[in-house]
C-alpha cells in the first residue's frame, strides 16, 4: 500500500511532486523533519484523488502543495493543531469552500477521477455526492422529519410520501436516532440534546445516500457518551460510505479511522495507517505531536 | 500585609456599591420621566378627546307635515328639495310658541344643527310611512348646545357663542329633559365636515388604511427584495458600499422632500390622481423603503452561517438556501422592519400636504384611487378650527391614530413571537 519511489502525478503548475522512498519499508525509524509528506499517501483505488493542493485565504496560504488519496470505503482521520489546514482543506472536498470570499484554491482534487474544481463541473450534485456534518449540531429549525427529509425532497429522490417515510426512517434507523425520536418526528430538530441533535445531522446527510461522508470535527461540541454514539456510528457507516473526518482527539482517530494523516502548518506531514501513525511515526513531528511535545521539536 | 490589602479591597469594595447603587437609582428615574411624560400626553389627549365621544340630541317631536316639507310626491327629486329644515323649526316652535320676534326666533333655531333637517331627510328615505306621521326623534344640536351642555362650568368664556337668551332655553329644554347625550355614532360612521357636530373621523380612518396598504403592499416586496439582492448575492465592491452609504442616507432624509419628489414625479410627469391615497402610499413606500431594507438586511446577517452551511452541504442551490432557509429564518425581523416602518409613516403629514391630501374631503374614500385625507392631516386640519367641539375631536382623532398605532406596533410583536416560536 506504500507508494514507492517518485511517484510522478500532474498537478496544476505541471510540477511533479516527489514522494520520498519510504524510511519504514527498511525497518528504520524515520526522522525526517522537512515538511515533506512522508508514510503512504497514495493508494491503488482511490475515491479522492488530490494533488499539488494549495489554498490561500486572503493572501494567506492556508494549505501547502498537499497531495494525497482517499480510498473508498476507508476512514480517513485528519489531525493536527489548530491552524494547520485540515478543515481547510476537507471543505475543498465538496466546495464549501466556495461560500468564502478570497479563498483560492490550486491544484488538482479528482473524485472518481472528475475534477472536481472543472469549469463544467455543478456544485449541487456534488454535495450530494460527498456530505458534510458540521462542527456543532446545526438542524434547521424544522420538525425532525422535515431535517432528514429536506435533502432527498430538494433533490427529487422520493416521489411519493410512502417513499420519503421510508428514507426518513431508514437514514434515522442508520443514524441510530430511530428509537429515541420515532414517536416525535414532528417535533422541532432544535429540540433534541447536542449529541441527538449530531445524529440527526448525520441522518439529514446519508438521507442524500452519498458516498463520501466528510465531518468536521463532529463531537467537539458534545459530552463522553454523545461522542461515544457517534463514533460507534461511523464504524457502522465505514461499511457503505467513504469517511474523512477532522478531530482534535487523538484517542478519536485513533479509535474511528483505518488511516491517518497528520498535518502540520498547512503542510501534510505524515499518512500511514493509523496504529503506525500512533506506535511508530515516520516523521519527527508526528511523534512530537502525538506525544504531546509539540513545539519542542 | 495581607490585612493591608483586605482593607483596599473593602474600600474599593464600598465604593463600587456605591456607583451601582447610584446607576440603578439613574435608570429608575429615567425611566421614571419617561413613562410621566407618556402618561401626561395619555391623560391631557384622553381627557380631552373622550368628551368627542359623547353627542347631544335634542329629543323633539317632529312631524312630517306634506304641507311644511312641500312635498308633492316622495320622488327622490321631491325630497332633496324638501323643507326639512322647516319642519325641525316646527318642532322647535312646538316647545317655544311664545318666541314670536323674527330675531328671537332665528336665535332658536340655531340650537338646532343643519344636520338635524338632513337626519329627518335620511328617516323619511329609508321609512316613507313616517309622512304625515308624529313621532319622538333625537336630533343633533348644534356645537354651541353641545358644548354648554358638557361643560361643567356654565360661565366659561367659550360659552360666549350663546346668547343668554339661548342658554335659558337650553336650561329650559333639559328641565323638561328634552336633552339627552349619547354615544356618537357619528363620529365613526361620518366623513369630514364644516359642522363639528357632523364631523367624522371615518374618511381620515379609511384614507389612512388605504395608504398603508399601498406603502405595505409596495415597500415589503420590493425592501425584502433589495435586501435579499444586497445581502446574498451582490458583489462586495465600491459600487454596493456606495449603495449602503445612500440607503443609509436615504433614512435621514427629511420627509417633506419625499413629498416634494412625489409632487414632481407622480403627479406633475405621470400625471396620477391628486389627494389620493394611492399616490400618498406611493409616496410613503419611498419614505419606508431605506427603514425596510436596513431591517431586513440586518434580519438575512443575524441567519446562523451553520444554516447556510447546513442547507449547502446537503447540495441547495443558492436560490433555495435562500428562500428556504434564509429568508423564512428572517421573515420575523424583516415583517417588524416593515412594521415598524409602515407605523411611522402612519403618522407622516409633510410629504402628504405637497400631494394635495391636505384638502377638504367630506366623502368617504371606497377606492386607492379616490380623493381622501388620512389621520395626521385631519388632525392637522381640525387643530386649526377654532370650536371648541373641533379641539374635541382633534384629540379623539389623535385618539384614534394611537390606536392604530399602538395595534400595528402589537400586530408586530405577535407576528415575531408567533413566526419565532414556529421554528
Amino acid at each position: 500500500m506504500n507508494d514507492p519511489g517518485s511517484k510522478s502525478q500532474p498537478t496544476a503548475e505541471g510540477e511533479l511532486p516527489r514522494v520520498r522512498q519510504l524510511a519504514s519499508l527498511s525497518g528504520l525509524r524515520a526522522r525526517s523533519t522537512s515538511p515533506q509528506t512522508v508514510g503512504a499517501p497514495f493508494v491503488d483505488q482511490a475515491k479522492f484523488s488530490l494533488r499539488g493542493v494549495n489554498v490561500h485565504y486572503d493572501g494567506k496560504q492556508a494549505v501547502c502543495n498537499v497531495s494525497m488519496d482517499i480510498a473508498a470505503n476507508e476512514v480517513i482521520a485528519m489531525i493536527g493543531p489548530s491552524g494547520c489546514g485540515k478543515s481547510t482543506l476537507l471543505r475543498c472536498l465538496n466546495r464549501m469552500n466556495d461560500t468564502i470570499e478570497d479563498c483560492r484554491v490550486e491544484g488538482r482534487l479528482e473524485l472518481d477521477g472528475e475534477d472536481i474544481y472543472g469549469p463544467r463541473l455543478d456544485v449541487v450534485p456534488l454535495r450530494a455526492r460527498v456530505g458534510m456534518v458540521f462542527q456543532s449540531p446545526n438542524p434547521f429549525p424544522k420538525s425532525i422529519y422535515q431535517n432528514v427529509a429536506y435533502g432527498p425532497s430538494i433533490h427529487g429522490l422520493a416521489r411519493r410520501r410512502s417513499e420519503m417515510d421510508e428514507i426518513v426512517e431508514t437514514s434515522l434507523r442508520r443514524a441510530g436516532l430511530w428509537r429515541e425520536v420515532k414517536d416525535r418526528l414532528n417535533q422541532a430538530g432544535t429540540s433534541l440534546s447536542g449529541g441527538q441533535q449530531q445524529r440527526l445531522c448525520i441522518a439529514r446527510t446519508i438521507a442524500v445516500s452519498p458516498e463520501v461522508i466528510l465531518m468536521d470535527e463532529p463531537c467537539s461540541a458534545l459530552d463522553p457518551i454523545a461522542t461515544a454514539n457517534i463514533e460507534d456510528l461511523i464504524a457502522e457507516l465505514s461499511d457503505n460510505f467513504t469517511i474523512a473526518i477532522v478531530t482534535h482527539s487523538m484517542q478519536q482517530a485513533a479509535r474511528v479511522s483505518s488511516r491517518t494523516a497528520y498535518f502540520h502548518q498547512g503542510n501534510l506531514i505524515e499518512v500511514n495507517d493509523t496504529r503506525k501513525v500512533f506506535t511508530t511515526p515516520d516523521h519527527e513531528l508526528t511523534e512530537a505531536y502525538i506525544t504531546g511535545r509539540l513545539g519542542q521539536v | 500585609m495581607n490585612s493591608h490589602i483586605q482593607q483596599r479591597v473593602q474600600r474599593s469594595l464600598r465604593r463600587r456599591r456605591l456607583v451601582e447603587h447610584l446607576f440603578r437609582w439613574a435608570g429608575r428615574v429615567s425611566i421614571a420621566i419617561g413613562v410621566g411624560a407618556v402618561l401626561l400626553l395619555f391623560i391631557s389627549i384622553f381627557s380631552r378627546g373622550l368628551a368627542a365621544f359623547q353627542q347631544t340630541y335634542l329629543q323633539l317631536d317632529v312631524e312630517f307635515d306634506p304641507q311644511v316639507l312641500q312635498l308633492q310626491a316622495l320622488s327622490e327629486q321631491q325630497l332633496a328639495l324638501a323643507d326639512f329644515d322647516g319642519v325641525v323649526r316646527k318642532a322647535l316652535l312646538r316647545e317655544f310658541p311664545e318666541v314670536v320676534h323674527k330675531r328671537d326666533r332665528r336665535e332658536l333655531f340655531a340650537l338646532a344643527s343643519y344636520g338635524a333637517g338632513l337626519q329627518l331627510r335620511q328617516m323619511l328615505e329609508k321609512d316613507n310611512s313616517l309622512l304625515a306621521q308624529r313621532i319622538s326623534v333625537s336630533l343633533l344640536v348644534d356645537d354651541a348646545f353641545d358644548t354648554y351642555v358638557k361643560t361643567w362650568n356654565k360661565s366659561a368664556p367659550v360659552m360666549g357663542r350663546l346668547s343668554a337668551q339661548q342658554r335659558e332655553w337650553i336650561g329650559t329644554l333639559m328641565g323638561r329633559g328634552k336633552v339627552i347625550t349619547l354615544f356618537n355614532r357619528g363620529f365613526i360612521t361620518r366623513g369630514d365636515s364644516a359642522e363639528p357636530e357632523q364631523a367624522g373621523i371615518l374618511g381620515a380612518l379609511m384614507g389612512s388604511l388605504f395608504t398603508m396598504l399601498v406603502t405595505g403592499m409596495l415597500s415589503f416586496p420590493i425592501g425584502v427584495a433589495s435586501a435579499i439582492y444586497l445581502e446574498e448575492y451582490a458583489k462586495k465592491n465600491a459600487f454596493t458600499d456606495f449603495l449602503e452609504v445612500n440607503i443609509n442616507n436615504l433614512a435621514a432624509v427629511p420627509s417633506v422632500i419625499f413629498g416634494l419628489l412625489g409632487l414632481a414625479i407622480f403627479l406633475n410627469f405621470f400625471n396620477m390622481p391628486r389627494s389620493t391615497p394611492l399616490v400618498g402610499g406611493m409616496v410613503l413606500c419611498l419614505m419606508t423603503l431605506p427603514t425596510v431594507i436596513i431591517a431586513s438586511r440586518a434580519a438575512i446577517k443575524s441567519v446562523p452561517p451553520s444554516i447556510r452551511e447546513a442547507a449547502l452541504g446537503l447540495g441547495a442551490s443558492k436560490m433555495q438556501v435562500v428562500l428556504q432557509h434564509v429568508v423564512p429564518f428572517a421573515m420575523p425581523g424583516m415583517l417588524t422592519g416593515a412594521i415598524i416602518g409602515m407605523a411611522r409613516a402612519l403618522g407622516e403629514t409633510a410629504p402628504l400636504l405637497m400631494i394635495g391630501m391636505v384638502a377638504f374631503i367630506s366623502d368617504i374614500p371606497s377606492r386607492i384611487s379616490d380623493p381622501a385625507s388620512v389621520l395626521p392631516v385631519q388632525i392637522f386640519l381640525w387643530s386649526e378650527e377654532p370650536e371648541r367641539a373641533f379641539i374635541e375631536r382633534t384629540a379623539a382623532a389623535i385618539m384614534v391614530l394611537l390606536v392604530m398605532l399602538i395595534t400595528m406596533n402589537a400586530f408586530a410583536v405577535w407576528l415575531r413571537k408567533r413566526l419565532e416560536n414556529r421554528s
